[in-house]
């Protein structure tokens, strides 16, 4: 390894070359101040607040921008350097709408911090703020530009992560802002609302559409009956926003908050996720069978869904005709529980938590009502979930645990682990073998299919039968794929594509602030649930079974097709 | 008009550009082939020992720079800079409209030198007629066979793309030219590598100003001599100016260095107009300083300008009679800033706001002590701090307005 030395205020450290002088001064024991840097994309220098005295260069340059060499005498606390720091804070402050008291990302605004940081008390420039309306037409996302800081985070979750291309900067100078589209609003788009944009932005520019108010109205309705779902990825997510570490585990604690909250019943969309294998393995078993369109390729994330119906439409036939897990709750909550529980429909209103953005939009599709009634009332992101618990002043890191209610509580190991990238496939692969090869699978886990690396393939052995699988996630790799099967060169059985990367685990409703390393952490956690379950496969869940037998008869049978399945069609710009 | 001279400009309104025939009975292709008789280690010395630095405005010793596109292997795009933007300066339109062909030939030695097969030039957008004319010069070339393949029967090949932007002043910086001519925007992008290692399309290329390309024709025809006698020890040859404002004789000149400016504005530009009196001048653009007669003597050459902390710039002399307020002027040249800056990074988009903010106050007669101290302030993380040049010059003007001319804001 080629090394570098040299000086960060006086301290000599050798480092890697081509170490930027922000990783350096880092590993110096120094945060430089960033806004436009972040770890998981290129580097920007737009802001320019990271600026550090190079004192052998004779010159002032941008730490995450300047790579260091050999002697280099860097100092990044001198009177000028902070004055240069606080004064770019300041031009942006100017600009800046400083409403924080009623900013959504008050506690967890990267710009407010920097300004305690600096102790900003006042300061003298003019202060002119952009005028552009707000938009939150899309009931899923809200555009705030007034609040934008022109970091170009966005842009790149959206142009280069995610490969959608709705956002982008227009106009220059102080006319530049971000624009959707031309100049629209994220629903006349094809936006694919993963919110990746809203998990990078470090200020309030783009944020979910907060529907807590909804859940509260519904909580305080007496007539209604109102359960919840939770999907996998929120019980590794959430602790975050009460200050936990990244990635750690409240499950017990979440259960606790709801019930607190006061649903009637908490329940688990881990659920329905062993559901989702149960339909989705037996589709996918009649498609190999009966000469089906292959290689099918799942459906249970919504903004990948978005993706292949706005740029795709060709290749919808792929795609499995299940609906996500989410809708699947929602279509058996207001029908068979609605039944069991003795509870007209009507009254019942569902609730989800979703590590995601996109989920509000599913939810609110027009057609996932095929039991006469909504599948899914309000889809709430792990963020709102903790303005839910916050909001109610509960005590969530000192809470007991708790354990979901039955008959939509029971889970398995596969389930949990729909909340990482590849574990969708997993769940199926470990439900598929057994029932083809009706023999019980020795090595549950296929390390195949797991971790962060954009396109995974296996190929696994059925009973003689290779099947080949592939997952993606990032919307950047689903779009190779796409690629990969209009031009015939995707030779597989069966392909996992989730909209973000890492899975839900990095879903664009998870806690911001978030990058690979957090992820991976997040996914960690639900491999360590998965160990420790009991049940670790999909057909083993009891009340899933219970469901087949006492109200659905087989999967993919008549009344699931009714209920559980789906179909999709082009979408086209409004 | 006495003291301009007429070498590098000579053909200026002295030939017809619709063929090549003036230009070559003017001794044109004279250089190229006195080049393909050297090595092209020989050529890059001949214009490192020239002394030539960037005419474009960044002053940065051509020689320097070709000698690190010859060591790159692959071979570079040759890149010439026309979007000539800055206000007041329109010195590269008279070469482009009266001289194209000088132009084309020191492209054309310039890929025999560093070694290049295709060429670009990167005309603004608003010298349509110029653009036209230089196409035409590009196609005459061809015919004549000094552009395409096996140039004057050697092994030289090369061919000139004409591209033009949109407009904007960000693309006469040298990372935003190349984002637009890729088909980007036009906003700066980082280096991390030298243009002459990855530019274009990521690819080796070498960029001049247009008037660069010119002197390094001249450097190898029979006018070399003379080009070379004039000038300073440190500022070696001619500098073509533009020189506009309240004088008598606005127009393109191409003076020696180390002439005063006041012999420009006096003797060149036949004094200001109207027998008024001078108030003040800005040097270079409108990223440019302001000079007060007290500094009219300054010799014209980057030593001395550097001396005082100013560069040359592009070439720009515009003269402001004792009619106009300094005040005032700040606010135009600021509301130029504001409407090019690209908005990528902070300082330029939100200093340049400020600034105009502080310009008008200043012009209204309400600014405060304070007020000229946050100009400091501002100017000083502009400065310091922009992503590229335009942000960091942007608040020249104002500073040297400040400086000079802070007590009549009293």
């Amino acid at each position: 390894m080629k090394t570098c030395t040299l000086t960060i205020n006086n301290k000599k450290i050798t480092v890697e070359a081509g170490t930027t002088l922000l990783e350096a001064a880092k590993s110096a024991g120094y945060f430089i101040p960033t806004l436009c840097n972040h770890p998981d994309q290129e580097i920007k220098a737009n802001c320019r607040i990271c600026v550090v005295e190079d004192k052998s260069a004779g010159k002032f340059v941008a730490s995450c921008s300047t790579k260091v060499y050999d002697g280099a005498e860097i100092h990044t606390n001198t009177k000028e350097v902070r004055e240069l720091q606080r004064g770019i804070l300041e031009l942006i402050l100017a600009n800046h709408p400083n409403d924080c008291l009623n900013c959504i990302r008050n506690e967890s605004c990267e710009l407010r911090k920097l300004c305690e940081r600096f102790h900003v008390r006042n300061y003298n420039l003019n202060h002119e703020t952009d005028i552009y309306p707000i938009d939150n037409t899309s009931g899923v996302l809200v555009r705030d530009r007034n609040k934008c800081i022109k970091c170009m985070r966005c842009v790149e979750a959206c142009q280069e992560t995610q490969m959608v291309g709705i956002l982008s900067p227009s106009y220059r100078s102080v006319n530049t802002n971000i624009s959707a589209g031309f100049g629209e609003n994220y629903d006349e788009t094809l936006c694919t609302f993963c919110g990746q944009c809203s998990a990078v932005c470090p200020v309030g520019a783009i944020y979910e559409y907060d529907e807590t108010e909804k859940v509260w109205e519904a909580l305080h309705d007496p007539k209604k009956h109102v359960i919840v779902q939770t999907a996998p990825a929120v019980r590794v997510g959430l602790g975050e926003e009460f200050g936990m570490p990244r990635g750690s585990k409240v499950t017990g604690k979440m259960v606790s908050a709801l019930k607190m909250l006061g649903f009637d019943k908490v329940f688990d969309t881990d659920f329905a996720a062993d559901l989702t294998i149960m339909e989705e393995g037996y589709e996918l078993l009649s498609r190999i069978k009966n000469g089906g369109t292959l290689p099918m390729i799942t459906s249970c994330s919504p903004g990948w869904i978005n993706y292949i119906e706005g740029f795709y439409p060709e290749l919808l036939d792929h795609l499995s005709t299940c609906k996500s897990p989410q809708q699947m709750f929602g279509a058996v909550a207001k029908t068979y529980y609605a039944k069991k529980a003795g509870i007209d429909p009507a009254d019942i209103f569902t609730v989800s938590v979703m590590p995601c953005t996109a989920k509000k939009f599913e939810c609110k599709r027009p057609e996932m009502n095929s039991s006469g009634y909504r599948d899914v009332d309000v889809a709430l992101t792990t963020r709102e979930l903790a303005r839910l618990i916050k909001n109610a002043g509960i005590d969530f890191t000192n809470l007991e645990d708790e354990d979901f209610d039955s008959i939509m509580g029971s889970s398995t190991g596969a389930a949990v682990i729909f909340g990482a990238t590849g574990g969708v496939m997993e769940a199926a692969l470990r439900t598929v073998y057994e029932v083809v090869t009706g023999k019980t699978l020795e090595k549950i886990e296929f390390d195949e299919v797991r971790g962060l690396e954009g396109i995974k393939e296996a190929t696994i052995d059925l009973d003689g039968t290779p099947v080949k699988v592939a997952v993606a996630h990032g919307l950047a790799n689903a779009n190779k794929v796409m690629e990969m099967i209009k031009n015939g060169e995707a030779d597989y059985t069966f392909i996992e594509i989730m909209s973000c990367t890492g899975g839900c685990a990095g879903g664009g409703g998870q806690p911001v602030g978030a990058n690979k390393s957090i992820k991976a952490r997040r996914i960690d956690t639900i491999y360590n649930i998965d160990k420790e379950m009991p049940i670790r496969k999909s057909h083993d869940n009891p009340e899933v079974q219970q469901l087949y037998e006492e109200f659905l008869g087989e999967p993919n049978g008549h009344l699931s097709h009714k209920l559980l399945h789906t179909h999709y069609h082009q979408r086209r710009k409004k | 008009m006495g003291k301009s001279l007429s070498i590098l400009t000579k053909n200026f309104k002295n030939i017809n550009v619709d063929t090549i025939d003036d230009y070559l009975s003017a001794g044109g292709y004279d250089g190229l082939k006195k080049v393909l008789s050297l090595t092209p280690a020989e050529v890059i010395e001949v214009v490192k020992a020239s002394g030539l630095r960037g005419r474009g405005g960044a002053a940065f010793p051509t020689g320097k720079k070709w000698e690190q596109a010859a060591r790159v292997k692959e071979d570079s795009y040759i890149l010439c800079n026309a979007d000539e933007g800055e206000p007041g300066t329109f010195k590269d339109r008279y070469f482009l409209e009266y001289d194209p062909y000088r132009i084309i030939e020191g492209m054309t030695i310039a890929a025999y030198a560093v070694g290049g097969r295709e060429g670009y030039i990167y005309i603004r957008e608003e010298y349509g007629r110029q653009k036209e004319i230089f196409l035409k010069a590009i196609e005459a070339g061809k015919a004549a066979g000094f552009l395409g393949d096996n140039i004057l029967g050697t092994d030289l090949s090369f061919d000139i793309k004409v591209v033009s932007g949109a407009g904007a002043f960000i693309c006469g910086e040298t990372t935003a030219l190349i984002q637009s001519i890729e088909g980007g925007s036009g906003r700066p992008r980082i280096k991390f590598q030298r243009t002459a290692v990855s530019g274009l399309f990521n690819r080796p290329t070498l960029a001049n100003n247009v008037e660069s390309y010119c002197v390094v024709t001249t450097l190898f025809n029979n006018d070399a001599e003379e080009y070379l006698s004039h000038g300073t020890e440190k500022s070696k040859g001619t500098k073509v100016i533009s020189l506009c404002g309240n004088v008598e004789n606005p127009g393109v000149y191409e003076v020696p260095f180390g002439i005063t400016l006041r012999e420009i504005i006096y003797d060149i530009g036949g004094g200001i107009k109207d027998g008024r009196d001078f108030k003040f001048a800005q040097i270079g653009g409108a990223s440019g300083p302001l000079i007060p007669k007290s500094m009219l003597d300054i010799p014209y050459s980057y030593e001395d300008f550097g001396k005082e902390g100013y560069s040359l710039g592009s070439g720009a002399v515009l003269v402001a009679d004792d009619t106009n307020s300094v005040a005032d002027f700040m606010v135009t040249v600021q509301e130029f800033f504001v409407h090019e800056s690209c908005g990528k990074c902070t300082p330029c988009r939100e200093g340049n706001r400020q600034l105009l903010k502080l310009a008008h106050k200043i012009a209204d007669k309400k600014a405060t002590v304070e007020d000229f101290l946050t100009v400091k302030r501002i100017a000083n993380v502009m400065d310091k701090c922009s992503f590229c040049g335009l942000g960091t010059a942007a608040p020249t003007a104002m500073v040297t307005a400040i400086q000079h001319f802070y007590d009549m804001y009293n």
